[in-house]
């Protein structure tokens, strides 16, 4: 969600580069695996697909990221940064 | 979006495996090609992509389901699972079933008889906008021609205005003669309503000029299709209507028959014509009130506005004419004859409506408990299932799919059976002799009723359980006895749904006894005539073309004819039955009175004309003087013979042979004989005065012929006509036995019978059900204690005792609370039924009987139970 919301509109194998990209190649999990995902987030209304052409004329299904999604991603982030402080705040005292 | 996704995606697996393979071919052939850009061989690059990817058939897999996980495919295993466990006890879903059947069913038969008569706008072409015109004061819906005139013509807020009036009248053709029913209509009237001819054409605003101008008829479809046999050639033939000719112009399409609910006229008929030689009299006499007025509003004119308007017409038409004192108007929906039968079936329907909606209330009981009881039996099964990790909200789910499983076929079966009655109700001919069919038929509107019922019933008392579940602890219900104790808690409010359930039960049950009994006893009631062993033959001499003069002639001739079969004990004849559809009233005037006003009046009194031998004939027993004779002619003196009541109003005593008054002509009747009171309108009336004169000093075209004779209908009635048609083979008689021609005053009488009858069956199987269900479960949560019992050496009685003795209880007092309730219900009932009192003994007995057998049905089987109890059994099982 956080690339789609970086890059608008993209496929899932463009995510997945920019994923990898992002990380470094630090996550490489089966690739297959973003898809469920992506599914079930489409299910839930936070994401919206439709299929497209892309620049090397190959039919592929983008992904675009609706108002909900914003949403749902702004509570997520702002979760994991709770998470994260707490975690700091453990290893500082621990 | 996503629920049509869902929807789809449910019932489209293959399409969505083929998009979603798709999706990862185009993934896996991308990375191919970014593999091959960066240097890879083609065949290592594709190796990589694949490996890189995973599984194919996994990942399809798991897609798949997360597309599915929140989707329909679910719903669709909790209703299959849900099906499963009804399958599984079928005593409580056949019970649930039923009770909604019944709670359903009369609830879309009442609703669809209020939704056709009440809410569905005529079933004409053009229904926007129209509106009776009637008067202010309710029952006085008919209006005069020259008022409908002035109407017409000085409105500025309706469109156009017809006028029509229902008469009855014989056809003939070359072949055969009917009796017929049908409309007189103004020249616009199928233009107004938007109605095309099916064969040939209608007559229109333009062919009317003046009285007698069009003799020209229109056919109704079922008339053409039952006496024409649908022939085409019929159109431009001339068929006689009372011996007078007129054109067949055309034929309406089968679904129009008029602007009348009820009515299925034969023919239609220019107003300005008529088929009697004065019959067209009316059209210039300003005080003579037999038409109704329908208008169509202009498309931006509210109903209130046009009130005004007519009303403002009105008072100026007053000011102009002595004969319009008085004149007001209001509009009122159209099909019910103006509104003659507005208020009654308004006031019925209300009343059926309510009964409709306690038996519904009394199903929706039942299903509460029914519920209630099967979750709190289930409650070691919920726990297990809450024990092992199913969340609240899954066995939540669980018990709604069986909710809205059970909710929906009820309501789907209940809505059947009720389109069978009500299929049956649309073909029922209340009156063989008169045009009426009520369509009921169903329509979209009546099913979305009936589902939004079944699934607000079903639903709703379904989820009556859920707090049950919510405070289910599993530990506690494992280690035995918790539902027991919850539901044992709510048994309160149980007993008193069932109580409630069981007085409405009683309640229909004493009403239902109490009109059985007045219909019966209307049968034996002194009506002042005896309708048994006799029968009527009854015409209209105007239908054989006779004019007054020759009415005279023609009935002593039938008089005697049929007087001289062999088997006649005695005939007379009289213009229009008591009891019968109609029945006019005029005031009397005490003698001396010279001011003529109403208001001067003593009373006003039944009036009708007889025969010489009528009285004998119908079996009125004369209390003093004398019969009439046919010397009480036009040339003679004019003569009465008034009844009881009438003597003792104006005279204060029956000996008044003699004595004299005055009517409304200003002339002097001597009273020749009295007679016993009896009944003339309906069975429920207080005494009216009732005047009877010879026919010849008041003539009438209409004609009963009162026949008595000891043998058999069947016998004697070929004869009558026989001899009748040998006087006048173009007259149509219509013969039935004197008791059948009560059928209009009983009609009330039957109707409420009948209703009250069927809706307390309804709520009597719906009492059996639930204080079975109560007795039942009470029984089974009990057995322990029942088998403790019984190892301690306690009698069946007392076992008995300790479990039913709550649900018998129950319904003791709920009976008699019913009975209460009947007790002050019968003053309504005795309006419309003779003689309504539940406190006639047979009553009594009958409601005490019918409860108990309801109880003793109920209870039966769950007595076995208690009395089946094996304490050895018992300690085995647990």
């Amino acid at each position: 969600m956080k690339t789609l919301s970086q890059m608008g509109e993209l496929h899932g194998y463009g995510i997945v580069l920019h994923i990898q990209r992002a990380s470094e190649e630090l996550l490489s999990v089966e690739e297959g695996s973003l898809y469920p995902a992506l599914h079930r987030m489409e299910m839930s209304g936070w994401i919206r697909s439709e299929w497209k052409v892309t620049d090397t004329n190959r039919k592929a299904k983008y992904y675009r990221l609706t108002p909900a999604g914003q949403k749902e991603l702004r509570k997520a982030e702002e979760s994991f940064e709770q998470l994260v402080q707490g975690i700091r705040a453990i290893l500082r005292y621990a | 979006m996503s629920i049509f996704r869902r929807l789809v995606n449910t019932f489209s697996r293959s399409k969505l495996h083929q998009e979603i393979e798709a999706e990862i071919q185009s993934h896996v052939e991308m990375r191919i090609a970014d593999n091959i850009a960066a240097g890879m061989s083609p065949e290592a690059a594709r190796r990589d992509a694949l490996i890189r990817f995973g599984s194919r058939v996994v990942m399809r897999e798991r897609v798949t389901a997360a597309d599915a996980a929140t989707a329909f495919d679910a719903v669709w295993r909790d209703l299959r699972y849900a099906a499963r466990q009804l399958q599984r006890s079928p005593a409580f879903t056949a019970t649930a079933l039923l009770t909604l059947i019944l709670g359903v069913g009369a609830n879309v038969v009442v609703f669809s008889v209020v939704n056709a008569l009440m809410l569905r706008p005529l079933d004409v072409p053009k229904s926007a906008g129209l509106y009776n015109v009637v008067h202010k004061t309710p029952g006085y819906d008919n209006q005069s021609y020259p008022d409908y005139l002035d109407f017409q013509s000085k409105n500025s807020t309706f469109s156009d205005m017809a006028a029509y009036r229902l008469q009855s009248a014989g056809l003939s053709t070359r072949d055969a003669a009917y009796k017929c029913w049908y409309y007189r209509v103004s020249g616009n009237y199928f233009d107004m309503l938007g109605v095309r001819p099916d064969e040939g054409r209608l007559f229109h605003a333009s062919d009317e000029h003046g009285p007698n101008s069009a003799p020209y008829i229109v056919l109704s479809h079922d008339f053409w299709r039952r006496r024409f046999n649908s022939d085409p050639g019929v159109v431009g033939t001339t068929v006689e209507v009372n011996k007078h000719p007129f054109t067949v112009i055309g034929v309406v399409p089968a679904a129009f028959h008029g602007a009348d609910l009820f009515v299925w006229p034969d023919f239609w008929m220019p107003i300005v014509d008529s088929p009697d030689n004065d019959g067209a009299n009316f059209l210039s006499i300003r005080g003579m009130h037999n038409i109704w007025i329908l208008g169509k509003l202009k498309p931006d004119v509210s109903p209130a506005q046009a009130t005004d308007n007519l009303n403002a017409i009105a008072r100026e038409l007053a000011r102009q004419n002595p004969d319009d004192d008085g004149l007001s108007a209001r509009l009122v929906k159209p099909g019910l004859m103006g509104d003659m039968f507005g208020d009654p079936a308004r006031s019925f329907l209300a009343g059926t409506m309510l009964l409709a909606f306690l038996v519904l209330l009394a199903a929706c009981a039942n299903l509460a408990s029914l519920f209630a009881a099967r979750t709190a039996d289930r409650g070691r099964e919920l726990a297990i299932r809450l024990a092992i990790g199913s969340s609240r909200s899954n066995v939540l789910r669980h018990l709604l799919a069986e909710a809205v499983l059970i909710s929906v076929l009820g309501g789907a079966l209940g809505t059947l059976f009720s389109t069978v009655l009500l299929d049956a109700l649309t073909h029922w001919q209340p009156f063989p002799e008169f045009p009426v069919r009520v369509t009921v038929s169903p329509d979209p509107r009546v099913y979305g009723v009936a589902l939004l019922l079944s699934i607000g019933s079903g639903v709703l008392w379904g989820l009556v359980p859920m707090r049950q579940i919510w405070a289910t602890g599993p530990v506690e219900v494992l280690k035995g006895g918790g539902p027991g104790t919850i539901v044992f808690r709510r048994f309160a409010l149980r007993d008193l749904l069932l109580g409630i359930q069981i007085a409405l039960c009683t309640l229909l049950v004493t009403s239902s006894l109490v009109a059985l009994r007045g219909m019966q006893r209307s049968l034996h009631a002194p009506l002042g005539f005896q309708p048994q062993g006799a029968f009527l033959a009854e015409t209209d001499l105007h239908m054989g073309g006779h004019s007054n003069a020759s009415i005279t002639e023609m009935r002593r001739r039938m008089l005697e004819d049929v007087g001289g079969i062999p088997g006649v004990t005695s005939v007379g004849i009289i213009d229009e039955t008591p009891l019968g559809t109609g029945g006019s009233s005029s005031p009397a005037y005490r003698e001396g009175t010279t001011d003529f006003r109403v208001s001067q009046s003593a009373f006003g009194a039944k009036f009708f004309s007889i025969s010489p031998g009528y009285f004998e004939a119908a079996r009125t027993r004369l209390l003093g003087g004398r019969d009439f004779t046919w010397h009480d002619d036009a040339k003679e003196g004019k003569v009465a013979i008034v009844n009881e009541t009438f003597a003792r109003s104006m005279f204060g005593n029956t000996s008044v042979v003699g004595r004299r008054f005055l009517l409304g002509d200003k002339r002097h009747y001597e009273i020749v004989g009295v007679v016993e009171d009896g009944k003339y309108e309906s069975l429920t009336e207080t005494p009216w005065a009732a005047m009877f004169f010879p026919l010849d000093q008041s003539p009438d075209s209409d004609t009963s012929l009162v026949v008595r004779s000891p043998l058999p209908e069947a016998e004697i009635v070929p004869e009558v006509r026989r001899r009748l048609a040998e006087i006048d083979p173009g007259l149509p008689f219509v013969f039935h036995s004197w008791p059948d021609a009560l059928a209009f005053v009983l009609f009330p009488a039957r109707v409420a019978t009948a209703t009250l009858g069927v809706m307390g069956l309804l709520a009597g199987m719906l009492a059996v059900t639930g204080v079975f269900g109560m007795a039942m479960y009470s029984v089974s949560k009990r057995r322990k204690e029942l088998g403790i019992r019984v190892a301690l050496g306690a009698r069946s009685t007392q076992l008995l005792r300790s479990a039913l003795g709550r649900p018998l209880l129950v319904l003791f007092s709920g009976s008699a609370a019913g009975w209460l309730l009947g007790m002050l219900a019968s003053p309504l009932l005795a309006e419309i039924v003779y003689q309504a009192t539940p406190r006639d003994p047979l009553v009594l007995a009958g409601v005490v009987i019918t409860m108990a057998l309801l109880g003793l049905l109920a209870t039966w089987i769950p007595a076995q139970r208690a009395l089946d109890v094996h304490p050895a059994r018992l300690l085995r099982e647990e």
